[in-house]
């Protein structure tokens, strides 16, 4: 990676002194993953031009210097070649001098703005935060910006990452300009940084004195330059703003993590409409034994816990991690929360002996995730072998797809929806389902209906009908 | 003196205080084979003469012996045992656990007693105890029989050093033979299909008259036939079946299990009143024609029978209605009541039938199940059982089970000689039994520590956190389990070379193979794409049949962890129907006898599967990569103007231009992977293996085989199919080697993958055990997009080539003893549960953190 730094004072060659650097000279520096080079395509009184190409070890970047693990588990990665906060730490080691505002034979030329230009060869940028991210962070520092995309593979142009050409140009101190480049490198970079620690915050204070108090995005640095620790972010805000702004934060955050093709259908309000329509459904039929299958984070749970009604309490979930955190959490739980509750691992696909028994079963949001080929294993074992005497599925409604803006047509609501359902196939597979084994069904909106489309969920209520 | 008692009984040891038991007990069985009221007592309380815990030792005894009994284990209870009331707790667990109560009766005088607890401390019970002791036993002596034991031995103290216990063989153990056999099913009477059932399979029938019940049958060299039973009733001629049955099993060229049908003719016959019904009535009059010694030979000849017959180490079982693991080769009314009727639930059908407990469902035992007695319309493999009751006397056909080839030999009825009660396709499915009953797999067969034997290898064990995974990914991402017979192990790469410039090299691999004693390999030309597994059927009623998958699918392409290879329902379907095409051309349904096969294969493109990584990955990098290095080049050069002689800045300049070039390989070489897939005929499918189809499995045919057979396909449909080239080379030879190596460099120089290097036959076993089945050995362009675009530089080469590969070599023959595995068993028409308990084996084994890049 490269980076090039160009001034146009007189005499221009000032800028070697300001550097600690030679401009007749070609230097090397050893660093933690790789060689920085230092070195002057131009010197002259008119125009001086100082080159930091920096040459990140890829073999060190996977295994780690001394054998162990490093910081990535790819070597296709385009690490080694973008501007990253890997070129920040050599920035901070190769012009130490410089950002400190050490400069013992011209100490006068510290203090001394004068025109400068930075160029960033390639900078990796999500393709939807783009040009525009650049502006925000530069513009309010007084820089004009020229930021170009690079051309991408022409067949694979779909992807989400994109490259851009910057170059940024402003009348700043030497030192201005460095501890800008040191912050806001991995800012734009925005990838996962790879010195995150407590010192970081002290050393985005230090750097970020006198310009990044003002600056109007200075949440959005602090985030990013912190990768999203929410706790170091806020103990860097707090320290820069005296006031605390977490809402602002999780905002922020929310914000830049758009990268999925996940709908956000409002996700707070219908989960929880989903959840405390199935609470009200098993609380009225009288279910005391509750399973709840596929329950993810446990959201659910947390709800029928809170109703004593509800005496135990079965969470069934696929993913190890899930239930890992799971049960860290029930851990927590009041005593007489946590006896009513039992965490399992298993599939809906296997007939589970452990799943036999039960007044009721709620199927949250779970069924669009089975491949198609799946169902019928599902529905022997939920219906067929578990057979509890109510059972509760909720699917989304396809036709309310439509509803949604972002989503472009022919998606899926998830990347990880298999199929998703209109309220007519939804109604079919709940009527053989529940004449297979012996239940009634009916099938109601869940959320607010639209008059054509329905409402953006479903819930199939099936009843014992032995 | 000899005392016989079963080789599997609960042995009951009768005696006084005093009288020898223990010590009779350790001269004639093993110290793990004697539970002793007395050790028990101190056990528990320090003192084996505290009769203060006397009832918690006995449930001690009661508990152990339980846990040995089921266990199938001879037991033997050492306490005094000589009141009724001290018995009738292991007369039960004895009926309980179906084997034979012994009383073995220590009749020591009560003086002998008396003075041998006067040598012993801690016996200073009065003599009285003694004496009551010894009263009650002779009382019981007369009537242990009557009790429930099946055998009582009497031992008086003068011969008492002279006894010998003899274990005999369980009348149902038969397992040191290995047959082959061929076991027939229910006969009921119908003696001409019979007779030309025999003939079929080999067995040749002259006619004695007045001699062995008038027949002299001969069976084929070294086979036998046994009977699952029910030889009498319904059928034209039962008196002509029983002729012939008894005269083979009095010659040995038969064994029989009795059926009920048998069971209750020999009740008639010993005069016992039973219903004459469903043609016994027939039968007896048919009897009655013939003369009393005969009639007699009849009864004895099925009351001699044995219930259920265990063979073949136990391979094989054979019973008229069947028998459940828990009770093969035990001894009770109770066993032969379910030899003979099967469990029914108690409730009845709409026919009037009793309703038959389904024993078969839940059956998990290692021996094949071979019976009778609930006719159906063709035999039915269900969990390692089979039903060859085809119902001949309903007019359907009598079947014969040939062991241990696992072929059927069928003849027709000749007519219809009774009508059922209920129709023989009755309850008739699409799907076959098996398939019904696995529909769904139960996930307590797959959860937790699981031990798979193979083999190839004897015990493969998974751990918990391993079979969680597998879990996991199979039911988030896998096809259904129905299609999944086969997933294909990992493959290592060869050794590093220490070549310049390589990291791997032919050389290597060829010498892998040398060193392990294999002197033939064969190279193949490795396709850059994605492993697929193709199976694929003659038609969509086969797959229903033979895999038990629902609608109208003809087959499937999958990944190398099970997933669906397309998105596209469509493109999927043009795609199997183009195989199917290629197969039907080339006769393979009928040269092969099969309908359906098992393809091992690549599919072309790399960025058919692979779209998203190259999207997000790959290309991004080649792009960040190449402008990059641009820019460096730039500033580099135009600083050489200004600083011509600068040593540090040629070197540097130097440097970065090996780096471009490295990044323009590395954007080559990903390139020549990918084209657009549009439609069906952007696709290349390169078959390597021909798995398996209905008769065999193949990876007993060498590579060179597979490799001919399968570039028949190329042939014959060249739109879909490319054959892969390969060379066969004899490791001695060292002019082939050179060769072989040269023709890799070519291959690689043209943007070829690399090529994988593969014993000529598929398995091979040294002194030291399994042979890799195939290492790879990829180009070195190939590699930059493994090892990232500047790997080959020297200071990175140097570092890359430390890497372990024996983790991942050991993974790769683990996985391949699961995959074959797998596939012997869905050929062998295993229960699901067997066959997917091998991939997913091989899915958790894969979720083992070994270096992606081997």
């Amino acid at each position: 990676m490269l980076l090039t730094l160009s001034t146009n004072h007189t005499p221009a060659t000032d800028l070697g002194f300001i550097l600690h650097k030679h401009p007749e000279r070609v230097q090397q520096f050893e660093l933690p993953f790789g060689t920085a080079h230092v070195f002057y395509p131009e010197a002259s009184s008119e125009q001086c031009r100082v080159a930091l190409l920096l040459e990140v070890d890829p073999v060190a970047l996977v295994r780690g210097n001394a054998g162990g693990q490093g910081m990535l588990s790819q070597y296709v990665n385009d690490r080694p070649y973008v501007a990253s906060s890997l070129l920040s730490v050599a920035l901070g080691a190769v012009f130490s001098s410089a950002i400190a505002g050490v400069c013992k034979k011209r100490p006068e030329l510290v203090e001394q703005s004068m025109p400068l230009t930075v160029e960033l060869p390639v900078v990796a940028m999500r393709a939807k935060a783009g040009l525009g991210l650049v502006q925000r962070l530069f513009d309010p520092l007084g820089y004009s910006v020229e930021a170009t995309p690079i051309e991408l593979d022409p067949s694979q142009t779909a992807s989400q990452h994109s490259y851009l050409s910057i170059r940024l140009s402003a009348n700043l101190t030497v030192k201005q300009l460095l501890t800008h480049i040191y912050v806001l490198i991995p800012v734009l970079d925005n990838t996962k940084h790879y010195w995150i620690g407590q010192d970081e915050v002290s050393k985005l204070l230090r750097k970020g004195d006198g310009w990044l108090a003002q600056h109007p995005e200075r949440e959005l640095i602090t985030m990013r330059y912190l990768r999203y620790q929410k706790s170091l972010a806020s103990t860097a805000l707090e320290q820069l703003l005296q006031a605390t702004a977490p809402e602002t934060v999780a905002q922020t955050e929310a914000d830049d993590e758009t990268a999925t093709t996940e709908v956000r259908e409002r996700q707070q309000s219908l989960h929880t409409q989903r959840h405390n329509v199935i609470v009200q459904r098993l609380k009225a039929a009288g279910a005391q034994r509750i399973l709840d299958l596929g329950c993810g984070e446990g959201k659910l749970l947390r709800e029928l816990l809170k109703d004593a009604q509800f005496s135990s309490v079965v969470g069934m979930e696929l993913s190890t991690r899930s239930l890992a955190i799971l049960q860290q959490r029930a851990e927590r739980l009041p005593e007489q929360q946590r006896q009513r509750l039992s965490l399992l691992h298993g599939s809906l696909l296997y007939r589970d002996e452990r799943l036999k028994g039960f007044d009721a079963a709620a199927i949250v949001e779970v069924l669009e995730h089975l491949e198609l080929g799946h169902l019928p294993a599902f529905e022997q074992t939920v219906f067929g072998f578990a057979h509890p005497k109510l059972v509760l599925v909720t699917t989304p409604n396809r036709e309310y797809n439509q509803l949604f803006p972002s989503l472009p047509a022919d998606q899926l609501r998830h990347r990880d929806h298999r199929f998703e359902w209109t309220r007519a196939e939804f109604a079919a597979w709940a009527e053989r389902v529940a004449s297979t084994y012996n239940y009634r069904v009916t099938i109601e909106p869940l959320g607010p209906e639209d008059a054509n489309h329905g409402a953006p969920s479903q819930l199939g209520v099936f009843e014992d009908a032995t | 003196m000899e005392l016989g008692i079963p080789e599997f009984c609960l042995v009951i040891l009768i005696g006084a205080s005093g009288a020898g038991k223990s010590t009779f007990a350790q001269r004639h069985f093993k110290p793990t084979e004697i539970i002793s009221s007395d050790t028990c007592r101190a056990m528990l309380a320090d003192d084996e003469t505290d009769q203060a815990v006397s009832a918690d030792a006995f449930d001690l005894v009661y508990t152990i012996a339980a846990k040995r009994l089921a266990l199938g284990r001879l037991t033997v209870i050492d306490a005094t045992n000589v009141q009724a009331a001290a018995r009738q707790p292991l007369l039960a667990l004895a009926r309980h656990y179906h084997v034979w109560p012994v009383a073995i009766v220590l009749q020591t005088p009560e003086r002998v007693c008396l003075e041998r607890n006067v040598g012993r401390a801690n016996r200073n019970f009065g003599d009285f105890v003694v004496k009551r002791q010894v009263d009650n036993l002779r009382r019981s002596l007369r009537n242990l029989r009557d009790e429930g034991f099946r055998v009582v031995h009497s031992v008086t103290p003068e011969h008492v050093d002279a006894i010998e216990i003899v274990r005999q063989r369980g009348w149902s153990n038969r397992k040191t033979e290995h047959g082959p056999f061929d076991i027939i099913g229910d006969v009921h009477g119908c003696y001409p299909e019979l007779e030309r059932l025999l003939l079929e399979l080999g067995y040749s029938i002259n006619l004695t008259p007045g001699h062995n019940y008038g027949f002299m049958v001969t069976p084929p060299a070294g086979r036998r036939a046994v009977f699952v039973g029910d030889l009498v009733d319904r059928g034209p001629d039962s008196v002509g079946v029983l002729r012939l049955v008894m005269s083979m099993v009095e010659t040995g060229a038969a064994l029989c299990v009795p059926g009920n049908h048998d069971d209750k003719l020999a009740r008639a016959l010993a005069g016992r009143k039973v219903k004459q019904t469903h043609g016994l009535a027939e039968t007896m009059q048919a009897l009655a024609e013939t003369d009393e010694a005969f009639r007699q030979a009849v009864r004895q000849f099925i009351e001699g029978m044995v219930s259920h017959l265990i063979f073949d180490d136990g391979k094989l079982v054979v019973a008229h209605a069947g028998m459940k693991q828990a009770l093969q080769g035990r001894m009770s009314k109770h066993v032969r009541e379910f030899a003979l009727y099967g469990e029914t639930t108690g409730e009845t059908d709409e026919f009037g039938l009793p309703v038959r407990y389904p024993w078969a469902k839940e059956y998990r035992g290692e021996g094949l199940v071979v019976y009778g007695h609930t006719p159906i319309p063709q035999p039915e493999w269900l969990n390692n059982t089979l039903d060859i009751d085809t119902g001949c006397a309903f007019g359907g056909a009598l079947t014969a089970l040939r062991y241990p080839e696992r072929e059927f030999v069928q003849v027709p009825a000749l007519a219809q000689y009774a009508i059922p009660k209920r129709p023989l396709e009755y309850n008739a499915s699409q799907l076959a039994a098996q398939q019904e009953n696995d529909h769904v797999l139960n996930l307590s067969d797959f959860q937790g520590k699981l031990k798979i034997s193979t083999s190839l290898m004897s015990q493969i064990n998974l751990r918990e956190e391993q079979t969680a995974a597998a879990l996991e990914v199979i039911s988030r991402f896998a096809i259904e389990p129905q299609w999944l017979m086969y997933l294909p192990p990992t493959m290592s790469p060869s050794e590093t070379s220490q070549r310049d410039g390589f990291l791997e090299h032919p050389a290597e691999a060829l010498d892998y193979y040398r060193r392990a004693g294999v002197n033939e390999v064969v190279c193949e030309a490795k396709h850059m794409g994605s492993r697929a597994i193709v199976i694929i059927c003659r038609d969509s009623t086969v797959a229903q049949a033979r895999f038990g998958v629902f609608g109208e699918q003809i087959g499937v392409c999958y990944t190398r962890t099970g997933r669906r290879f397309f998105n596209d329902p469509e493109l999927e379907t043009a795609f199997l129907q183009r195989v199917q095409q290629a197969i039907t051309k080339l006769n393979w349904w009928e040269n092969f006898d099969s309908t359906w096969f098992a393809l091992d294969c690549e599919l072309l493109p790399w960025s058919a599967k692979a779209q998203d990584l190259i999207r997000k990955q790959y290309a991004p990098v080649g792009v960040a990569a190449t402008a990059s290095m641009s820019a460096a080049q730039a500033a580099l050069q135009q600083t050489v103007t200004r600083m011509p002689e600068s040593v540090e800045l040629q070197a540097l300049i130097a440097h970065t231009q090996l780096r471009q070039q490295a990044v323009q390989g590395y954007v080559d070489a990903y390139q020549q992977y990918c084209w657009p897939v549009q439609s069906l005929d952007d696709l290349r499918l390169a078959p390597f293996h021909l798995l398996a189809c209905e008769q065999r499995p193949f990876y007993d045919r060498d590579h060179e085989w597979h490799m001919q057979t399968l570039a028949a396909l190329a042939e014959t449909e060249p739109r879909l199919f490319i054959a892969t080239e390969y060379r066969v080379v004899d490791l001695h030879d060292q002019a082939k080697v050179e060769q072989a190596i040269e023709w890799w460099q070519s291959l690689t120089a043209a943007g070829g993958e690399g090529m994988v290097v593969k014993p000529k036959q598929w398995v091979v076993q040294n002194a030291r055990g399994l042979v890799q089945p195939a290492i790879k050995c990829r180009g070195p362009e190939y590699l930059r997009i493994i090892y990232g675009p500047e790997y080959d530089l020297p200071e990175n080469l140097a570092r890359l080539r430390k890497r372990g590969l024996s983790g991942k070599r050991s993974l790769a023959l683990r996985e391949l003893a699961l995959g074959l595995e797998a596939l012997d068993r869905f050929v062998n028409r295993e229960p699901l549960r067997r066959v997917h308990e091998c991939v997913f084996g091989v899915l958790a084994l894969e979720s083992e953190p070994v270096d992606p890049r081997l």
